[in-house]
């Protein structure tokens, strides 16, 4: 099947895309920090749902890996004057490389027991970070402000950081799909339904959900390395925020959890929801609670999320929303 | 009819004379600095800000009052604010400065208050070229990260506490050990980092080192490490858990020589604490009774600038019905008339003149003497202020009071050592 | 260095206690129905300002407050059932865990909305204990033992009393029960309520030592999970158990090496319950 061709396919990137040029054509800072925020809950979202939506594993804490990756990222770039791309590969890679570990151990549990572990490995990390000298300790690191000199001043460096993370979605929207409609997609999304019958079935389990996890956290930590440098600071309690990572969660199933595009509706959705709260007077100190709310009545009525609904109730669109 | 043909004449040379003058008071255009900042109206910082916030709003109607700043063109630059609530977070403060930039347009910064959070907003202001000026913020690591726009006026943590090991050494002089336990943040940290060495460097022995993570409420693990006995006790971090921590060590009944605690005790609000902020010594940026004065510039050889102490707490407490002013008002009130002083030297709001000036400023006001380090490496630090040492005792109908205790020159009563508890 | 450990020791079994009542809530909900309540934290940071309310507003003793508090906590509970877990109880569970996390996410939005972030204080004293090197404020051992009283209730109401043995019978088996007409969705509801009463009743406990925000709940929130794992699901004794063994740890663990290590103990010790013997110490109901 040629996917390419298929609308499900490119129709997400299509949007990311163009909303990426128009952004960097109209080069305007403010147009740029909200579509960094955006698209960097893309890509976290869509991440998450490949082990959440796919594969059925709940994790709660899954901002480790964009703590533990962006935190190793920057400790090459600000400790060893290294240049972004190859700075935010090896916080990727090392995140991944710790997820496969971390795998061994905890995804031999199941359900809420999974989920609980996500948690304390999260503060772990965070208390362990918080204590590592080397990686700055409760202080943390910072650049130099001369370290934006090499793209030429720190405007510039924003925008190639923003370029970068765009890109970086770009390819996870790609990942997404193909894992969806591969032959391993279609191992985890049996392991999610029934993964005792899958493994009867011959889906090797172990190492499929090993396999999910290590993709799951790549981009992560590719994410964590830009947001940190975009900072110019990252600090234990700035990189393992458990909030984040129920952020990534309510996108995801308010999106449509174990499809492509549930991620890109639900961020744009709930972040512009909470841009709006934010801004509002009315609903300013309200906006955890209405986002609550809206999750609450998500959960109680619509399980599969936005996509999910429009799928079931329109199913002539089902080939363009995967 | 003569007299009648006079009126026109008349009537022509009065108007000559008014219109050139309504002519130019046309011409005298007003021109409105927009300061921008974030402040923690909620949160941990919520206290400490409030206080900032009130002080820069003061300075602000004063100087509007005044008629402005009258630039050498004729221009007169009034100042009107901008901020949002951070809500002690920082990732609030790094979104909030870039709207306050590109949104409404702020011509000039005034961080948030906490070194953490002026360093994240620090970093927007580089980034976009805009000078700012911190303030309720001392971590020296700010300034070592290559900033040429970022300007402190409080006394860095490298120098905050070490006038207490000095007090120490006159107040008890057979204490040989201090205990230090400080919250884990950029500023605290670097305050106990040069306070060890100090210490150490004066022959003291560090009898415990260790650092709480922000928001701890329980500080009991920490004070039953402490080996008793111990010389003194030093460190803290910002107001909530300092208070925290010295009712704590009343209530463990941890007997010592001198407690000198950070931010919490020249607060007004300390007092509240009761029988437990008794004897309890912190270092001041700004004390109500400090001698700087025009006088006290003219023997120093520098510029005084500004309103005199007495006038600022007069017109704070007159203001903020009756609330005395801590230092933390005192520096936000003086944040804004480094900017005042700074555009009316330099003649002009542009931002390049006015770093010019700040480079070079060497002055004293109501809060003591501002000067900036130019070197590249530490740039924008604060080097003329000093610290005052305050300590809470008992007047002689039994309130409990703030007195000045350190330096000597400055104090209005003597120490005493921590009762016995 | 045996005094210091002393009083380390007493601080942290004494913290234990209330740890444990504060778990006990979570648990016995996890144990009857199989539901994570995930807004177990901001309970307690409810039940924290309503005792300080009731302490600073109507100059109630915070103790007397902390009984109000917990009775207020059951209709609460009710509440909570019924909004957001009756629908999902028989849903895959992570439908309910995420159904109690919104209802987290609402109450501390709206709690953030009223009482902000900025810390609050009960300020009473019940003097101090001093024994030999041990210093111990009054407050903590208040607490520890009104926890003990709590437990206490918990355990005869369940044993002893018609509406405890019927919960006891869903805990076991939901359908069993409903077969000898037992109403079960009231009894579940019951239940929730008992957890949240307990959570309550914890959070007026630890209002009376700790200065606290409506955020507080969270960390001992992070703490009844351990705990929960530690003692055994479904188990109250063990959760207080669990409850004096992390104090104990909090108490124990500081004196040889720095206090900031103690959370990477804490969560280490957590995973590796989990790995090893997820049924804790006194053995999961399910």
């Amino acid at each position: 099947m040629k996917f390419w061709r298929q609308p499900g396919f490119w129709l997400p990137l299509v949007i990311i895309f163009a909303w990426g040029l128009t952004i960097l054509l109209l080069h305007q800072d403010t147009a740029r920090e909200t579509a960094f925020t955006l698209l960097m809950f893309v890509a976290l979202a869509s991440s998450l749902n490949i082990l959440l939506g796919y594969t059925g594993y709940v994790s709660f804490g899954h901002i480790v890996f964009f703590g533990v990756g962006g935190y190793f990222g920057f400790y090459l770039l600000s400790q060893h004057d290294w240049s972004l791309l190859p700075a935010a590969l090896a916080g990727g890679i090392v995140s991944a490389l710790i997820a496969g570990l971390l795998g061994l151990a905890i995804l031999r549990l199941r359900g809420a027991y999974f989920a609980l572990a996500t948690i304390g490995i999260n503060e772990a990390a965070r208390a362990f970070v918080d204590n590592f000298s080397p990686f700055g300790g409760a202080t943390g690191m910072f650049v130099n402000f001369s370290a934006y000199q090499p793209y030429g001043g720190p405007g510039p460096a924003l925008w190639t950081t923003f370029t970068y993370l765009w890109l970086i979605t770009l390819a996870v929207l790609v990942v997404s799909y193909l894992v969806k409609h591969s032959r391993f997609g279609l191992g985890l999304l049996a392991i999610r339904e029934d993964e005792d019958a899958a493994m009867v079935m011959g889906v090797k389990a172990p190492r499929a959900k090993t396999i999910a996890f290590m993709l799951s956290a790549f981009a992560p930590g590719m994410v964590g390395t830009l947001y940190f440098f975009k900072n110019g600071n990252v600090e234990p309690g700035d990189a393992f925020q458990l909030h984040m990572s129920i952020e990534m969660l309510v996108i995801v199933m308010l999106g449509g959890m174990g499809t492509v595009s549930g991620p890109l509706v639900g961020s744009v959705t709930y972040v512009g929801l909470r841009g709006y709260l934010l801004t509002s007077p009315l609903f300013k100190s309200l906006h955890l609670a209405v986002a609550g709310l809206i999750l609450l009545l998500i959960i109680l009525f619509v399980p599969t999320g936005a996509v999910g609904w429009v799928r079931t109730r329109l199913p002539w669109l089902r080939r363009a929303l995967e | 009819m003569k007299s009648l043909r006079c009126y026109p004449v008349i009537l022509l040379v009065v108007l000559g004379l008014l219109l050139p003058g309504a002519a130019s008071s046309a011409l005298a255009a007003e021109k409105t600095v927009v300061i921008g900042f974030t402040a923690s109206k909620t949160g941990k910082f919520n206290v400490e800000a409030t206080r900032q916030i009130n002080g820069l709003h003061l300075w602000m109607e004063q100087v509007n009052a005044k008629g402005g700043v009258k630039l050498p063109d004729g221009t007169v630059v009034k100042f009107a604010d901008k901020y949002y609530d951070d809500e002690s977070k920082k990732e609030r403060v790094q979104e909030l400065y870039t709207k306050l930039i590109s949104a409404d347009k702020a011509d000039f910064l005034i961080s948030p208050y906490s070194s953490p959070l002026a360093d994240a907003s620090a970093v927007i202001a580089q980034q976009y070229n805009k000078i700012m000026i911190t303030t309720g913020a001392a971590s020296d690591s700010t300034y070592k990260k290559g900033f040429t726009l970022v300007y402190q006026t409080y006394t860095p943590a490298s120098r905050y506490l070490t006038g207490a090991v000095d007090l120490l050494a006159k107040l008890a002089p057979q204490a040989k050990t201090i205990a230090i336990i400080n919250e884990k943040d950029k500023f605290s940290t670097d305050v106990v980092t040069a306070l060890k060495a100090y210490a150490e460097g004066k022959g003291y022995k560090i009898a415990l080192f260790e650092g709480y993570d922000s928001g701890t409420t329980d500080f009991a693990p920490f004070i039953n490490k402490i080996p008793q006995p111990v010389g003194a006790i030093m460190g803290g971090g910002h107001f909530a858990d300092t208070t925290t921590f010295a009712k704590q060590l009343y209530e463990k009944k941890i007997n010592t020589s001198m407690i000198a605690l950070l931010v919490a005790p020249p607060e007004p609000k300390f007092a509240e604490l009761g029988a437990a902020c008794i004897s309890v010594v912190g270092s001041s940026q700004w004390e109500p009774a400090v001698k700087y004065s025009s006088e006290a510039a003219k023997k120093a050889g520098v510029e005084y600038f500004g309103i005199s102490a007495v006038d600022f707490t007069k017109s704070y407490q007159a203001k903020y019905e009756g609330e005395i002013p801590s230092y933390h008002s005192a520096g936000g009130y003086v944040a804004g008339l480094i900017l005042q002083k700074a555009i009316q030297q330099a003649g002009s709001t542009d931002t390049a003149k006015v770093k010019a000036v700040l480079d070079k400023m060497n002055m004293m006001t109501f809060y003591g003497d501002i000067k900036f380090d130019t070197s590249p490496k530490n740039h924008g630090l604060q080097v003329g202020h000093e610290m005052v040492y305050i300590q809470w005792q008992h007047d002689k109908q039994g309130k409990a009071v703030k007195e000045i205790v350190w330096p000597e020159a400055a104090a209005t009563a003597a120490a005493i050592v921590c009762p016995k508890r | 260095m045996l005094g210091q450990l002393a009083a380390s020791l007493t601080d942290g079994l004494l913290l234990g206690f209330v740890y444990g009542l504060a778990a006990m809530g979570l648990t016995l909900i996890w144990g009857v129905m199989s539901v994570i309540n995930l807004a177990h934290g901001p309970i307690i940071a409810l039940g924290m300002f309503g005792t300080y309310l009731l302490f600073s507003h109507l100059g109630l003793n915070p103790y007397l407050a902390v009984v109000l508090v917990a009775l207020l906590g059951l209709p609460v509970g009710f509440l909570i059932y019924g909004a957001a877990v009756h629908r999902v109880i028989n849903a895959p569970h992570l439908s309910s865990l995420l159904a109690t996390f919104a209802v987290n996410m609402i109450i501390i939005g709206v709690g953030t909305a009223i009482f902000s972030t900025s810390p609050q204080n009960i300020d009473f004293s019940m003097g101090t204990l001093e024994m030999g090197p041990l210093t111990v404020p009054g407050t903590r051992l208040v607490a520890a033992f009104g926890s003990l009283l709590f437990t206490a209730g918990l355990y005869l109401f369940l044993y002893f009393s018609r509406p405890g043995k019927a919960i006891r019978a869903v805990a076991n088996n939901r359908r069993a029960a409903e077969l000898m007409g037992i109403p079960s969705s009231l009894v579940l509801a019951l239940s929730f309520g008992l957890g949240t009463l307990l959570a309550a009743a914890a959070g007026g406990l630890i209002a009376t030592f700790f200065p606290f925000t409506i955020l507080s709940g969270g960390s001992y929130e992070l703490k009844s999970f351990v705990i929960c794992v530690l003692g055994g699901l479904g188990h109250p004794l063990g959760a207080l158990l669990g409850g004096l063994i992390l104090g104990g740890l909090e108490g124990l663990v500081p004196t040889f090496m720095p206090v900031s290590w103690v959370p990477v103990v804490e969560f280490g010790l957590f995973v590796l319950v989990l790995l090893v013997r997820p049924r804790g110490l006194m053995g999961a109901r399910k």
